[in-house]
């Protein structure tokens, strides 16, 4: 990755910077190739970063999404150097929550964030992160919960505090003290001493999109050359892109943009069928460019499902390197649908992008759902229903044919994404995330 | 039979097809599914045959491609550093591009642009990078130009019709003048309705002599057969003397390789 390249005195050295330090991890990722001088250094100065780690596939710098959950749906976390695009859910409810985790995860960390937005103000977003949940107070919290849910769901307990004892094995290496990834209570905002502590830059378009431009305008919209110009602005000022080599200690820029491509940042592929076309993928283009030459990760939340040519989803999909999808039940028939009701919303991983790799780690599992059960965004398996539990649900008589057919929720509620019949895939007994 | 490096095959179809001939277009397609194991495939072929390969990389990083070179054998480094390989680094160009107005016309120019006509740098690009050195030092066997992708360039405000142009007239350089080979890689956008894409899809399935379609499997996603790959033969030049020949695999992916088998003849189902 040329983010792990470029940056630090390892140049071109990618592979041999990774080698050095991949003997302490527990896994069998081998690299032949010379080992340039000083890479020891500058591997242990780069990954002794707060907040990251390394890749156990291919050694790639990770940072937490700020949801545990989905870092292990994503392979262990987001790359530093990636983009990874969140397709809003329908009212922005469940992407504007994952956005805030993100933030609120740099903050811990003590990553410089970069907040975006057309539609709020960043100075109120930070505001509204949610607090951190400490050790004993999540396992007291976590606790609670397993004691109100059913007997099915028991397993979650068990797994997720099996992840939890094994994340210090897995920070092998010269490593910050800092946990990789935090859990937070939705409920509670983040102390206002952690905000002020921390470094972040805003940019509210409405603010700025009077100053003047001193790019020739190509295709891209006003706001989206303005916000390329204060993103390289910062990675170039602050030197994540390495440009200062006095700096002794490397951090991570987080960069969060939101609601890209709605009219509020002065596009209109929301509005009309016919819209600019190639602004907003010029735009991610480029943003791609910035970040693969520096220490820094991005999240983007895109409102797809009001983008009218469905030609230009698949080019800005095909030009992310992350793609995940949430679909809330609000206001959909799914919401009263009984076998529903302990879930908020479907994720779909649409895309998980292949880095420095011919294979990436593909999940077996893909219906996920998420809830948020008080304080805590859960991500499960749907679970299979045999038709007697359906029976159960609706408060039906049971069924007492020989034959009991096997079925998921997909078949009962509505044709949608297919599965891998032919391929084993439908397994019943695997609950979880296995990775 | 159970062709394990069937793209080498493929490959040196290519060549042994018409020798002295005209050098040939090889078009990689993927559909439903991620075909760039194909370019991995193609770039450390041509340079182990020792060609002198120009490749215009649009989609990754240069360490990207290095890293899985290296795990098929072939650095990329050394093979830029002598000389033997010609890479443009499309991500990091582009910053450079886009922020800093050049003195001299470059390659990616048409981002700086609000409505560029055609990708005339691009192509006197390829061309200087594939001109015939004569200096006595080692001839590199053929030229080939490799590019991932071609796609990406309708995102980037090309039309499709300045992207064929832009095919056309390296094929006039790289295959007629210089003997030499093109693969490109194109998305298939399914129904999507990505008019552009699907004119320049189609614009070079025509021309090209050789086609490599990697497709999602019908079924949807299968942890032991990746996709399945078509490979249709073609002789755009010659009126249907001969039928085209097509023969369908599926594969499966590995971290060093990628292995093909009959269909339904994975290993993990027999």
């Amino acid at each position: 990755m040329a983010a792990v390249a470029t940056c630090g005195t390892g140049a071109g050295s990618t592979g041999s910077v990774v080698a050095a330090g991949s003997k302490n991890h527990v896994t069998s990722f081998q690299r032949r190739g010379p080992r340039a001088s000083g890479s020891d250094s500058s591997y242990s100065r780069l990954v002794s970063i707060a907040g990251t780690r390394p890749s156990v596939r291919n050694g790639q710098l990770l940072v937490s999404t700020g949801l545990p959950a989905l870092d292990q749906l994503l392979g262990g976390g987001l790359a530093v150097g990636t983009v990874l695009l969140i397709e809003e859910d329908k009212y922005n409810i469940y992407s504007s929550l994952l956005f805030k985790y993100f933030l609120a995860e740099g903050i811990i960390n003590g990553h410089t964030l970069l907040v975006a937005s057309a539609k709020e103000d960043p100075a109120d977003i930070l505001q509204e992160l949610p607090a951190p949940l400490l050790d004993d107070n999540f396992k007291k919290d976590f606790d609670e919960e397993a004691c109100n849910h059913k007997t099915a769901e028991s397993n979650i307990k068990m797994k997720i505090a099996w992840r939890y004892q094994l994340l210090p094995k897995m920070e092998a290496g010269p490593v910050s003290s800092s946990r990789f990834g935090h859990y937070y209570d939705a409920s509670k905002k983040m102390p206002q001493e952690l905000i002020e502590a921390s470094k972040w830059h805003g940019f509210f378009f409405p603010e700025k999109s009077s100053s003047t431009l001193n790019i020739e305008p190509c295709s891209l919209t006003h706001g989206y050359i303005k916000l390329l110009q204060f993103i390289q602005n910062i990675i170039y000022e602050e030197g994540f892109d390495g440009s200062n080599p006095q700096k002794k200690q490397k951090n991570i820029l987080r960069i969060g943009i939101q609601n890209l491509g709605s009219p509020l940042w002065g596009d209109d592929i929301c509005c009309t069928e016919n819209g600019n076309s190639h602004s907003l993928t010029k735009f991610l283009y480029v943003l791609r460019g910035l970040l693969r030459t520096s220490l820094s990760a991005c999240m983007i939340t895109m409102p797809t499902h009001l983008i009218q040519n469905k030609a230009i989803i698949s080019r800005v999909t095909n030009l992310s390197d992350t793609v995940v999808g949430l679909e809330s039940f609000i206001g959909s028939e799914r919401e009263t649908n009984p076998l529903y009701k302990d879930y908020h919303g479907l994720i779909h991983i649409r895309q998980i992008p292949r880095l420095n790799n011919l294979i990436y780690d593909v999940s077996d599992v893909k219906d996920l759902a998420f809830k948020l059960k008080r304080k805590l965004f859960t991500i499960e398996e749907e679970k299979e229903y045999t038709l007697n539990d359906l029976y159960k649900r609706l408060h039906l008589p049971p069924d007492l044919s020989d034959t009991v057919s096997r079925s998921s929720k997909q078949d009962l509620a509505e044709p949608s994404k297919l599965l891998g019949p032919g391929c084993g895939v439908m397994a019943g007994g695997k609950k979880h995330l296995d990775f | 039979k159970c062709p394990g490096r069937l793209a080498d095959y493929a490959s040196a179809y290519v060549h042994r097809r018409i020798p002295g001939g005209p050098g040939k277009l090889t078009l990689l397609c993927d559909a439903n599914t991620d075909g760039s194991f194909l370019v991995h495939h193609f770039l450390s072929f041509y340079l182990k045959a020792n060609c002198k390969v120009c490749f215009v990389a649009l989609i990754q990083s240069f360490s990207h491609y290095n890293i899985v070179g290296q795990k098929l054998g072939v650095s990329l480094t050394v093979a830029r550093e002598c000389g033997q390989l010609v890479f443009l680094e499309g991500l990091k160009s582009s910053v450079d591009v886009f922020f800093r107005a050049q003195a001299e016309p470059h390659p990616l120019q048409f981002l700086r642009e609000a409505n560029a006509e055609n990708l005339q740098p691009l192509y006197e690009f390829v061309r200087e990078a594939l001109k015939p050195v004569d200096d006595g030092e080692a001839a590199w066997r053929c030229p080939v130009l490799l590019v991932d992708d071609l796609s990406v360039l309708l995102s980037l405000g090309m039309g499709a019709v300045a992207v064929l142009d832009f095919i056309h007239y390296c094929r006039a350089t790289v295959c007629w003048e210089r003997k030499g080979n093109i693969v490109a890689l194109v998305h298939d956008s399914g129904d999507t309705e990505d008019e552009e894409n699907n004119i320049l899809l189609n614009g070079l399935s025509h021309q090209s002599h050789l086609i490599l379609r990697a497709e999602g499997l019908a079924t949807g996603f299968c942890r032991d057969v990746h996709g399945q790959l078509r490979i249709l033969w073609r002789t755009p030049s010659q009126p249907t003397t001969q039928r085209d020949q097509s023969l369908t695999y599926q594969y499966k992916i590995q971290d060093k390789s990628v292995s093909f088998f009959a269909k339904g003849m994975s290993p993990a189902v027999l």
